[in-house]
């Protein structure tokens, strides 16, 4: 599974970071970046009208200095704790960045040129340039393995400390500049220009340089300035409902009411919110180019996943050995393991293993023996071993059968039912022969991984339909994806029919997500709505997907897609908390500001504040500190368990919609009861 | 309150509820222009229409071409009965020989009526003949809620459409709204007024007898005093039946006598009260019926008829509530005056229909943008006259005017589905539509030109003492409410009054008549935005994680937001009028 234990991971309110947001919450002062938010912008606007009236005031010896002073502050603080959570949610990338950084460092490249090796500095070497690197040095640049093999540590980029192996050919050929060699010499062919590269693209994402507004952000933020107009609009003509009543306001009074009302709580948090989104995904290890994929990636209704290394295993395992009629079951087991023995692939360990677990057969040392192994070739489509007389074979039901009737004998009928059987239930038969007779059939089976049946569910219960991708026939794909319990599979898949799925399924309206590796994946890579390229994977791969996955786990596609939902929840919870809270805000204000004139309507003074003052004051003071008080909220995103979409709003309506209501009431009471009790009004 | 009020109350409910099916599936055949049982009869009128106007009626419209139908259609009508007004004298049916209408107060009438609001400025009776009544007036009743369906109509197929550009053809949907839903209803329904009395003649006005003279003294400008001794009375007649019934069903209101459905010619037993406050109703809650059909989706359609039934019955209970106790003044000052108000505020009210009838009208009335009254609201207690403005100020969305209430109600559906969306963790969607920064954007457009106009308007009425003021006969928070009232009445739709404010004034008239006209077309424009834009999406299929518009969760929802989204508009004006007149009527202060 994912490297939650990486040592990219940092505690949210790491103290480096907050010394750091703090500064930088001083420099997002700035109009020209506040005016990006709306919302926050109408607050500082609102802050230097105070400022300046107070300074006027105080010249003249009027007004209230104390009070209007107060809420000068506040005023300023609110903007500022905006400000303080936006560098927060950047200051985690900002810190990853650094470290990215120093990985970037200037190496030597040793570029192979018409002369043999040249020296240059990394930083000059292009697309095209082919450069050799032995170990112990640094990868110059990122590009493709075309000689040789060896193994790479990636802790740069991915945190984790194992090496990996990186060879020509296949899929696992590609590889990043700023990583290091360990052992053997390869042979690279650079793929990107200076500036470019894997790692300049990924410190500019975590730093959030090139964050864009995702739609969803883009809508919820004409929701918040139509509501701040709504509002403005509220609190510039009351000031005439006033004089009419006889009742005027003072400029602070009324600023104060437009800053409680506003959606400041939301307004101040939203694009922390944002950059924490992206910034949880970086933490799974997986980097998206853009924002608008991660919002994508809630909306998925269907997920294409690739059978092999995502739902199962990746390789078949032998589960029993049937063997034939007047054979026994040791006997089989006995020859089976025999001619695996040298076999080190998985399939021939799983043998091994099987007959030494089920039948008490030691393995045995295969150099020991005396024996000469017979590898598995493409003519013979056969693998096994000669010794002391003993001939043994073992192969795919069809090669035997042929191998047999060239010694002069034959397959029999029951062997072969045994094989149908196991191939109708979705598994691999494999015959084994010894000295001309058919001994019987290993079964092998593809391995479900663990816990993928309960994960599945969980995406179905969110709404999404998993579909199984694999090459095998379809018997077999329909078996393991009841095992898995998958909601369909696409067998015999080529290319082209998974990129025809694709489709089929988005002229549906619905949205596909899928992971890949191989370049021939790049096509349906790109045409998917989320594309997840393991890091593993070919160039081609990572640069068609519009996400990353340093790990190269097929399965954070699931985690992916919570993080997704998580984003856009934070946004709707606080939204939804931000406006319900304006509820006891009028209770607070409007007595405050009309009681002196008309003490009747002290009967709205439902939280029985102290003084008009004291009142105005604390809903200012509680509007301020609600932001900080969410600042974890919105950096670690709304708990989120897969559950039906209405349960899930059930939940959260109860939570942020009626808590948003009554928090405030104990809030800017509690307030009150300090701030009085200080004899700050 | 009493237990047969309260059944009074209930019987509503259940008869409204029971026609609510009929109507909707009736209206779904009607706009899917597929085959009702009056086809035989209007089939070849619809057919002579096309023919005369040169109508293609299978030519579609996008939004824009929809919208500029729409707004061409509303202009010329208006200017005819603009030239209608000013010609009167001239023209037939006119025994009274009243004069033509003066400039300002024609065009604040025809504005009222084109757009559904039907504000009455003036007294009917003696400034409108009976021509006036009847072509220039009681035609726009069907026009202009005609006009309301078509857009319901063409919002509704926005949802429904699927990667389509248009929406319908405006001149198809008007013309079959009339044909098929208001001519044969308002037919019936004018017959079974007749049936309790409502009068219908072209007769002149009845002089009377009254059997005890009055003695009537006013002092004079030169500070002499005068009596008059009044020993008859005149009664006024006139072809009324015929447009109460589409005044009602049409939601438009304009009663043909001053006194609207409070006089005994428009509205004389309580059971054609039942009958008019049913018709008031009737197409606005059948449109949720048509809602739920037409998006394939029936159970949605419920959905939104219990959200505005909860609102409505909030309303009736509050309004009941505050009618059914004399005010504390009243009861203070004499034993006497409690039980001989029956237990509550008579004042204003008509003894046929008692406090039950009233408040439910009153509520009924505002919930839709019908403004006919049969009670004087601005005698209402100050939170029992609150109801009402309240209703208007959360967009006359409960049912609400025909179509107007619909697509209203649409609009607070979208944001309320954005909302869930985001707490659901999806891009929000509404029946399989994507709701995007554009609808939004639209969306908050259309919510913010209402309160826009309200209180702009109110805010230079309120400080402008000499145009301003001046209009008020009462002062304090109760002249705030009158003021406020009467904009929010009229950028509504509303066309009800808070009496006690002279609107028959320049500024009134002038600036009552941009509110209207702002409340309707502009309101519209953002709204049928959305229609096409909406019309062109995708349909993306619903799944576990699409949040379901058809639950009690959503209703819930759905009713929060409207009441938050107005409670947070309005709050602040509020309290300084109708909820500030109530603390002190209750410390004894009146005004």
């Amino acid at each position: 599974m994912s490297t939650f234990e990486n040592k990219n991971r940092r505690s949210l309110l790491d103290p480096q970071i907050m010394r750091r947001a703090s500064v930088d919450a001083l420099l997002k002062l700035n109009p020209k970046s506040m005016m990006k938010n709306p919302v926050m912008f109408v607050v500082e606007v609102g802050s230097v009208l105070t400022t300046v009236m107070l300074l006027r005031d105080s010249l003249r010896h009027q007004g209230h200095f104390g009070f209007d002073l107060q809420i000068t502050l506040w005023l300023w603080f609110t903007v500022l704790f905006a400000n303080f959570a936006e560098a927060m949610a950047e200051g985690r990338g900002k810190a990853q960045a650094d470290a990215l950084r120093r990985a970037k460092s200037e190496t030597t490249a040793y570029r192979i040129g018409k002369n043999g090796l040249e020296e240059i500095p990394s930083s000059q070497l292009r697309a095209g340039d082919v450069v050799r690197v032995v170990a112990g040095q640094m990868i110059p640049g990122d590009g493709d393995v075309i000689e040789g093999v060896a193994s790479v540590d990636e802790s740069a980029i991915t945190g984790e400390s194992a090496p990996v192996i990186r060879e020509a050919g296949g899929d696992r050929s590609s590889v990043t500049g700023g990583t290091r060699v360990l052992s053997d010499v390869i042979t690279i062919r650079i793929t990107s220009n200076p500036g470019e590269t894997f790692i300049d693209r990924m410190i500019a994402l975590v730093e959030g340089a090139e964050r864009q507004k995702t739609p969803n952000e883009i809508a919820l933020n004409i929701l918040l300035a139509g509501l701040t107009i709504i509002f403005l609009l509220a609190v510039v003509t009351l000031q005439p409902f006033a004089i009419y009543s006889g009742a005027p306001q003072t400029a602070f009074v009324l600023i104060s009411l437009l800053v409680c009302l506003i959606p400041t709580t939301i307004g101040g948090l939203l694009s922390a919110i944002g950059i924490a989104g992206m910034d949880r995904l970086v933490q799974h290890n997986v980097l998206a180019t853009s924002g608008r994929a991660v919002e994508a990636a809630g909306d998925v209704n269907t997920l294409l996943l690739d059978k092999t290394g995502t739902i199962t295993m990746g390789n078949r395992q032998a589960s029993e050995f049937v063997p034939a009629p007047g054979v026994s079951s040791d006997q089989l087991a006995d020859a089976a393991q025999l001619s695996s023995l040298p076999d080190e692939t998985p399939e021939g360990r799983s043998i091994v293993v099987l007959a030494k677990e089920r039948y008490g057969l030691r393995g045995r040392e295969f150099a020991e023996l005396n024996a000469q192994f017979i590898p598995f070739s493409a003519t013979t489509r056969m693998s096994g071993l000669d010794m002391d007389g003993r001939s043994i074979r073992k192969g795919a039901v069809d090669a035997i059968a042929a191998y047999l009737v060239e010694l002069g004998s034959s397959l029999p009928a029951e062997v072969r039912a045994a094989v149908d059987v196991i191939a109708r239930s979705g598994g691999t038969p494999l015959v084994v022969a010894e000295n001309g007779h058919a001994l019987g059939v290993i079964h092998l089976k593809d391995v479900v991984k663990g816990g993928m049946k309960e994960r599945f569910a969980q995406l179905r219960a969110m709404g999404i339909r998993t579909v199984m991708i694999t090459g095998d026939n379809p018997l077999t794909a329909a078996a393991i994806a009841r095992e898995a319990g998958l909601d369909d599979f696409l067998a015999e898949a080529k290319p082209k029919d998974k990129m025809d799925l694709i489709r089929r399924e988005q002229a549906e309206g619905k949205l596909v997500a899928m992971t890949g590796d191989g370049t021939n994946d790049a096509p349906a890579l790109a045409q998917a709505d989320v594309g997840v390229a393991m890091n593993s994977g070919t160039q081609a791969a990572k640069e068609a997907g519009n996400m990353v996955d340093l790990d190269s786990d097929p399965t954070k596609l699931i985690e992916i897609v919570a993080i997704g939902k998580q984003l856009l929840m934070t946004r709707g919870a606080l939204t939804t908390f931000s406006i319900s809270n304006d509820v006891a805000k009028y209770f607070a204000i409007i007595p405050a500001m009309f009681a002196g004139v008309f003490p009747v309507l002290n009967a709205l003074n439902v939280m029985h504040l102290h003084s008009p003052e004291s009142a105005i004051l604390s809903a200012v003071i509680f509007n301020a500190l609600i932001i900080i008080a969410l600042i974890p909220l919105a950096l670690r995103g709304v708990s989120y368990k897969a559950m039906s979409a209405a349960a899930l709003l059930q939940k959260n309506l109860l939570v942020y919609g009626l808590g948003g209501i009554i928090v405030p009431f104990i809030g800017i009471k509690a307030i009150d009861i300090i701030i009085t009790a200080i004899h700050l009004a | 309150m009493t237990t047969n009020g309260w059944l009074q109350i209930a019987l509503y409910f259940l008869v409204l509820l029971a026609l609510t099916k009929p109507m909707g599936s009736y209206l779904t055949l009607v706009f899917d222009r597929r085959r009702t049982w009056l086809d035989p009869v209007l089939n070849p009128i619809e057919r002579v229409v096309y023919r005369l106007t040169g109508i293609d009626a299978d030519e579609e419209m996008r939004w824009t071409q929809y919208l500029a139908a729409m707004l061409i259609f509303s202009a010329a009508t208006l200017l005819l009965t603009y030239i209608v007004e000013r010609a009167q004298a001239v023209l037939p049916f006119n025994p009274q020989h009243l004069p033509g209408v003066e400039p300002w107060l024609a065009w604040n009438t025809a504005v009222s009526f084109t757009t559904n609001t039907n504000w009455q400025a003036y007294t009917p009776e003696t400034t409108m003949s009976y021509f006036t009544q009847m072509f220039g007036l009681a035609t726009h009743n069907f026009w202009s809620a005609a006009v309301g369906l078509a857009l319901a109509v063409a919002f509704i197929r926005g949802i429904s459409r699927r990667e389509m550009k248009t929406l319908g053809s405006f001149w198809v949907d008007m013309t079959r709204g009339i044909l098929w839903v208001l001519a044969p209803i308002s037919i019936v329904f004018a017959l079974a007024l007749v049936s309790q009395g409502v009068v219908q003649n072209l007769r002149s006005y009845d002089t009377a007898k009254v059997v005890e003279a009055q003695k009537s003294t006013t002092t004079g400008a030169d500070g002499k005093s005068s009596t008059t001794i009044i020993s008859t009375q005149t009664i006024a007649q006139g072809p009324v039946a015929s447009q109460e019934a589409i005044k009602m069903l049409g939601t438009n209101g304009g009663g043909f006598f001053n006194a609207n459905s409070a006089h005994p010619f428009e509205n004389p037993t309580p059971f054609s009260n039942f009958l008019q406050m049913l018709s008031i109703f009737l197409i606005p809650a059948g449109l949720t019926v048509m809602l739920g059909q037409m998006t394939s989706s029936p159970k949605h359609g419920w959905a939104v008829f219990a959200a505005m039934a909860i609102l409505w019955f909030g309303g009736v209970a509050a309004c009941y509530w505050a009618e059914s106790h004399a005010t504390p003044v009243l009861a203070a000052t004499s034993s006497q005056v409690s039980p001989l108000q029956s237990g509550g505020n008579m004042e204003g009210k008509e003894t046929r229909f008692g406090i039950a009838n009233s408040t439910l009208f009153a509520t009924i009335t505002t919930d839709a943008s019908c403004g006919a009254v049969n009670a004087m609201h601005d005698s209402f207690t100050p939170l029992g006259g609150m109801i009402p403005m309240v209703n208007i100020l959360l967009g006359e969305i409960v049912f609400g005017g025909v179509g107007a209430g619909m697509y209203g109600m649409l609009i607070f559906v979208i944001v309320a589905v954005f909302i869930a969306g985001l707490m659901v963790g999806r891009t929000p969607e509404y029946l399989g539509k994507k709701i995007e920064a554009y609808d939004i954007q639209m969306a908050m457009l259309y919510l913010l030109i209402f309160p826009l106009i309200i209180k702009g308007f109110t805010a230079i009425a309120v400080l402008a003492p000499t145009f301003g003021l001046s209009s008020l006969t009462n002062h304090g928070p109760h002249g705030l409410s009158e003021i406020l009232y009467a904009y929010t009445s009229a950028t509504g739709n509303n066309g009800s009054a808070f009496a006690g404010l002279n609107a028959n004034t320049h500024w009134y008239n002038a600036s009552l008549g941009v509110a209207m006209f702002a409340g309707r077309f502009l309101m519209l424009i953002p709204m049928l935005a959305i229609a096409g834009n909406l019309a062109a999406k995708k349909s993306v299929p619903a799944t576990a994680g699409t949040f379901p518009v058809t639950t009690p969760l959503f209703t819930t929802l759905l009713t929060g937001v409207i009441l938050i989204v107005g409670a947070l508009t309005f709050f602040p004006v509020l309290s300084l009028g109708p909820v500030l007149e109530h603390l002190l009527m209750r410390a004894g202060q009146s005004f």
